[in-house]
C-alpha cells in the first residue's frame, strides 16, 4: 500500500483529537495537560512537514522548525508556572484549580 | 532549485521592532549583572525604549513596505496599531509602579517582560504571513503568561497564570493547526499570495480550507476573548495582579484585534461570505454575554473582564461589515476603548487600604463624598463605557454600528444597540454605589501624581473627544484604506 498525504493528515488529525480530548477529559493531573499541549503542536508539525514534502515547498519545514522552538519555550514556561503554583497550593490536581469560578 | 545569492533583508521597516528586541535584551542584561541596580532604573529604560520605538514608528510614514520575503509588513494600518500598543504598554508600565512597590513585586523582570510582550504584539500587527503571525502571537502570549503569574507567592495569581497558560496554549495549538491546513491546501503562507488565491471567484474553497479557516478564526477569537472562547478572561482578569490586568485589557486586545482584522480583510477577503457569518455570530454572542454576565459581579476586575468581552463584541460589529468603513470603525473603537481603560484601571489601582488592594465593587460606596474628584472621573468613564452621548464611548459605538447598517447588517446593529442598553445597567450601578450608598468604612484613597494624571487625562479625553475627533478618525481612515487596495 502506498502511503499518501491522506495518511499523514489522518494521523495528525487523530493526534490533534487526542491532545484536545486530553485537555478536556483529563480530571487528574496538570502534567497530562502539558503533554497534551505538546501533542497538539507535534500533530501540527506532522501536517506541516507532510504538506511541505508533497508540495515541494520549503516554507512548511521552516514553519515546523519554528514551531519546535516555540514548543520548547512553551513547555519551559508551563512547567515554571506549574512549579510556582505547586509551591502555593501543594497540589497539581486539576480539580483543585478552583479558587476562582469561571 | 539553485541557491540564490544571499541578499540581506531590508531591516529598515522593522527598525522599531529591532530596537525593542535589543532594548529588552540590554535591560535584561542590566538587571541580571547589576543586581544592585534598582528595578526603577530598568523600568525607566523600558519606558525610554518604548518612547524611542514610538518615535521610530511615527517617523516611518509612507507607503506599504514589505521585508523578510513578505513576512513583515509595515503600512499605515500596522503603524496605527503599533502606536496604540506602545501607548498602552507605556501607560500601564507607569501606572504599575506604585502597586509593584507596595506589593514587593518591583523586580526588574517586570518591565523586561512587558517589553517582550509589546514586541510580540508589534510583530502580530505587522505579520505578512502565517509564520510571522504565529511567532508574534507566541512571543506576546508567553510573556503574558508569566506576567499573569508574576505575583508568585499569591495563590490566585499563580492560578490565573496557570489557567491562562493552559487555555492559551490550547488556542495557539488550534490556531496553528488551522494555519497548517491553510498552508497545505493553498501551498503558500504569504498573505498576499493567499489573497490572490482566495480572490479568484472560480476556485471553490475545499473542505480542508474551510476547516483551516474555522480553526484559525477560533484561535484568534480566543486571543480577543470573544464568546465562545472567553472562559479564561474573568478568571485571569480577577486573579492576575491589577497592573497586569490593566495591560491585558489594553495593548494585547488591540494587537489581537488588529491581527484578526488583517487576516480577515487581507488574505481572506475573497472568502468574506464564509467568515462573515462566523464573525456575526461571535460578535452577537460576545455583546450579549458581556452585557448579561456582568450584572451579577461583585469584583470590579471581574466586571471589567466581562466589560472587555462585551466591548470586543462591539468592535467585531465593525469587522463583520467587511468593509473599509467597518475596519475604520474597529480602529476608532480600539483607540477609544484603550483610552477609557487607562482611567478605569487607574481608579482600581487607587482602591486600597492598609490591608492591601481592594477589589469589591461595594468598596466604592460613599466615594462621591470622600473623594469627589475620583468619583467624578470614574463616573464619567462609566458613562463613556456605557456609550452615553456625547462621551467618547458613544462615538466608538456609533462608527461601528454605522458601518454595519451600511453593509446591510440591520439585525446585528439592532442586537448591538440592545446589548449596549442592557450593559449600561451595570455601569450605572457603579455610579449609583459611588454616590448613593452608605460606606461600610471611611474611604481615603490618595492617588499618586502619575496615576492622577493618567485618570484625569483619560476622563478628559472621554469628555472632550467630540470637540476634535478628526485626528483619530482620519488616522483610522488612512489605516483602514491600505487593507482594501
Amino acid at each position: 500500500m502506498e502511503i499518501g498525504i491522506s495518511h499523514y493528515l489522518t494521523l495528525a488529525a487523530i493526534l490533534l483529537a487526542i491532545g484536545v480530548l486530553g485537555i478536556f477529559i483529563n480530571r487528574k493531573n496538570i502534567i497530562i495537560i502539558l503533554m497534551s499541549v505538546e501533542l497538539i503542536l507535534l500533530s501540527v508539525n506532522i501536517n506541516l512537514v507532510a504538506f511541505s514534502s508533497f508540495l515541494n515547498d520549503l516554507s512548511g519545514q521552516v514553519f515546523a522548525l519554528l514551531v519546535l522552538t516555540v514548543a520548547a519555550g512553551e513547555a519551559a514556561i508551563g512547567l515554571a508556572i506549574l512549579v510556582v503554583y505547586f509551591r502555593n497550593r501543594g497540589s497539581i490536581a486539576v480539580e483543585d484549580i478552583n479558587l476562582m469560578k469561571g | 532549485m539553485t541557491p540564490d545569492a544571499f541578499v540581506p533583508p531590508n531591516l529598515l521597516p522593522a527598525l522599531p521592532e529591532i530596537l525593542m528586541a535589543c532594548g529588552a535584551m540590554a535591560l535584561l542584561m542590566l538587571g541580571v549583572y547589576r543586581s544592585h541596580a534598582p528595578a526603577r532604573v530598568v523600568t525607566q529604560g523600558a519606558l525610554f525604549v518604548l518612547m524611542a520605538a514610538a518615535a521610530l514608528v511615527l517617523l516611518q510614514g509612507g507607503a506599504r513596505v514589505e521585508t523578510f520575503s513578505g513576512g513583515f509588513v509595515s503600512d499605515a494600518f500596522s503603524r496605527f496599531a503599533k502606536i496604540l500598543i506602545l501607548l498602552g504598554s507605556g501607560v500601564t508600565l507607569i501606572m504599575s509602579q506604585g502597586y509593584l512597590r507596595r506589593e514587593h513585586m518591583d523586580r526588574f523582570e517586570f518591565p523586561v517582560l512587558v517589553l517582550l510582550a509589546t514586541l510580540g504584539m508589534m510583530m502580530m500587527v505587522s505579520a505578512g504571513d502565517l509564520i510571522s503571525l504565529y511567532m508574534g502571537l507566541e512571543l506576546q502570549s508567553l510573556a503574558l503568561y508569566v506576567l499573569a503569574a508574576f505575583k508568585r507567592d499569591s495563590q490566585r495569581a499563580t492560578e490565573a497564570g496557570l489557567k491562562y497558560f493552559v487555555l492559551g496554549a490550547l488556542a495557539s495549538g488550534i490556531l496553528l493547526y488551522g494555519a497548517s491546513l491553510i498552508y497545505g491546501f493553498t501551498g503558500t503562507v504569504n498573505f498576499v499570495k493567499l489573497a490572490a488565491i482566495f480572490g479568484d471567484d472560480h476556485a471553490q474553497p475545499g473542505l480542508g480550507l474551510i476547516f483551516g479557516l474555522v480553526f484559525l478564526t477560533a484561535g484568534l477569537a480566543f486571543k480577543i476573548s470573544a464568546v465562545p472562547f472567553h472562559m479564561w478572561t474573568p478568571d485571569v482578569y480577577e486573579g492576575a495582579p491589577t497592573p497586569v490586568t490593566a495591560l491585558l485589557a489594553s495593548a494585547p486586545k488591540v494587537a489581537a484585534m488588529a491581527l484578526f482584522v488583517r487576516v480577515m480583510s487581507q488574505p481572506l477577503l475573497g472568502m468574506v461570505g464564509e467568515w462573515q457569518q462566523i464573525v456575526v455570530f461571535i460578535s452577537i454572542a460576545s455583546m450579549v454575554l458581556g452585557a448579561v454576565a456582568a450584572i451579577g459581579q461583585k469584583n470590579i476586575k471581574r466586571l471589567m473582564a466581562f466589560s472587555s468581552i462585551g466591548h470586543m463584541g462591539f468592535a467585531l460589529v465593525g469587522l463583520a461589515a467587511g468593509t473599509e468603513e467597518g475596519v475604520q470603525g474597529v480602529l476608532i473603537y480600539l483607540a477609544i476603548y484603550v483610552a477609557m481603560n487607562f482611567g478605569v484601571f487607574g481608579c482600581i489601582l487607587a482602591m486600597r487600604n492598609k490591608g492591601g488592594q481592594m477589589e469589591a465593587i461595594n468598596d466604592l460606596a460613599g466615594l462621591g463624598r470622600s473623594n469627589p474628584m475620583m468619583a467624578l472621573a470614574l463616573a464619567l468613564l462609566m458613562f463613556s463605557l456605557a456609550g452615553i452621548p456625547p462621551l467618547a464611548g458613544f462615538f466608538a459605538k456609533f462608527y461601528v454600528f454605522l458601518a454595519a447598517v451600511h453593509a446591510g447588517l440591520y439585525v446585528l446593529a439592532v442586537i448591538g444597540v440592545l446589548a449596549s442598553v442592557i450593559g449600561a445597567y451595570y455601569y450605572l450601578r457603579i455610579i449609583k454605589i459611588m454616590y448613593f450608598d452608605e460606606p461600610a468604612e471611611a474611604t481615603n484613597w490618595p492617588m499618586s501624581p502619575p496615576l492622577r494624571l493618567i485618570v484625569a487625562g483619560s476622563s478628559l479625553f472621554s469628555l472632550f473627544f467630540f470637540i476634535y475627533p478628526m485626528p483619530l478618525v482620519t488616522g483610522a481612515a488612512t489605516a483602514a484604506a491600505v487593507l482594501f487596495k
